[in-house]
């Protein structure tokens, strides 16, 4: 699978620098960057600028309102002519989040996503084996395979008895 | 694809999406009130791809409001199988299971459409679709094979879900074009289906009369009643966007 790395492909630092404030609503910790939901930014050099973005889940509801927030950024900082595009393909992957991304997850109390799944999806009754994020003890259980947004499942941890949201490896 | 073929996979999507979504608040526990919501986000997201795809290509002024929320129930073509109503938690169990099961096959099949954009929309939605499957093959073992109580209601659930299964697998006169075998998807479902039955200690169905009219606009009473009030706000106060 390809990786997608944005550093590769904008090459415009201001560009970057303007991402990079724009959060995602639900994690407001990630910016959009991190998430690796920015798929391509296209300067034709006219002043104009084409944000191509793809959305985590299928139904995620805070796609309209992280398009307006990259167009209002954009605006705040001269841009004009914005475009603001949805691709589906490739879907999304959390192999996509930035390394910083996940730490900053980990720091905010969210379990980062592992880099690759463990168990086979359709495998029933398997668990993936997570890292309490706050006393950082593998001796935790999954209490629900969903939680408080699309992205995250719900855990347990035995040792700190916390319970902690985990950004599910998808 | 023919522009019903890609509503009626919107339809489904969207009436077993507000179907869950009257889970709402009534949940069993809090954590699978949650699930099953959540379940409806997803379905509701891929009615909204497809919708979308079926406005551009109508090109008539259509929107993916006035496709959802405009049409009346005989221009509806979801299965009979996602209208039927929530019941008690088995029910609704045994429904997602069934149609999840389904789903996982077709968009298997439908990712690899010479149709880019249909492609597109099911190759994502089946990262989502296999997380619905996964969790309604585990509630029907733990229901099946749970108390008394549970099983007597999962067979219950099962005796009456049934007959709206033959529908699947029965293509429309749109589903030719479609690039998908419909029919031969069954084998697939079975022997899923077989596998979490015997898990779950539930006797396998036997072949019966089947339902069918649903995708063809020709629905139970029920449908009428999900669109009453489902299509309430945009025909009260015309012209609201999602």
């Amino acid at each position: 699978m390809q990786v997608w790395k944005y550093e590769r492909v904008i090459m415009d630092q201001k560009i970057i620098d303007i991402l990079a404030n724009v959060p995602d609503p639900e994690v407001p910790v990630l910016s959009v960057l991190d998430l690796g939901i920015i798929r391509d930014v296209v300067l034709p050099g006219d002043g104009s600028v084409e944000v191509v973005i793809t959305p985590t889940y299928t139904g995620c509801p805070a796609m309209d309102v992280i398009a307006t927030q990259i167009r209002m950024e954009l605006l705040a900082h001269g841009y004009a002519n914005i475009k603001i595009r949805t691709v589906l393909s490739p879907a999304w992957t959390t192999e996509w989040m930035s390394e910083e991304g996940k730490r900053k997850l980990k720091e905010y109390g969210i379990a980062p996503p592992l880099p690759k799944p463990q168990v086979s999806n359709t495998t029933l009754f398997a668990e993936e084996t997570i890292q309490c994020p706050h006393c950082n003890s593998w001796h935790t259980r999954k209490v629900s395979e969903f939680g408080s947004t699309a992205c995250k499942a719900l855990y347990t941890c035995a040792h700190c008895l916390e319970t902690f949201d985990y950004f599910k490896c998808h | 694809m023919h522009i019903d073929y890609i509503l009626h996979l919107a339809d489904n999507a969207l009436i077993l999406g507000h179907r869950n979504s009257e889970w709402c608040g009534h949940g069993p526990v809090l954590e699978q009130d949650i699930a099953i919501t959540n379940i409806s986000l997803d379905l509701i997201g891929q009615a909204r791809n497809f919708y979308q795809y079926a406005a551009a290509m109508k090109n008539d002024g259509s929107t993916e409001d006035s496709l959802a929320y405009l049409r009346d129930t005989r221009e509806f073509k979801n299965c009979l199988l996602a209208e039927q109503p929530n019941g008690d938690w088995a029910t609704t169990i045994v429904r997602q299971f069934f149609l999840s099961n389904h789903q996982f096959e077709l968009y298997t099949e439908l990712g690899k459409s010479s149709d880019a954009q249909i492609a597109a929309i099911c190759n994502k939605a089946l990262k989502e679709v296999t997380y619905h499957l996964k969790w309604s093959s585990e509630w029907v073992i733990r229901l099946g094979d749970g108390t008394g109580e549970s099983k007597a209601r999962t067979l219950k659930a099962v005796a009456e879900l049934w007959t709206y299964t033959g529908e699947l697998f029965i293509p429309a006169p749109y589903e030719s074009a479609s690039g998908v075998d419909t029919a031969a998807l069954r084998s697939a479902w079975m022997s899923r289906l077989t596998e979490v039955f015997l898990e779950a200690h539930l006797p396998i169905p036997a072949d019966t009369f089947y339902q069918s009219g649903g995708k063809t606009g020709l629905h139970s009473e029920h449908l009428g009643f999900i669109l009453a009030e489902m299509q309430f706000m945009q025909r009260a106060y015309p012209n609201l966007v999602w």
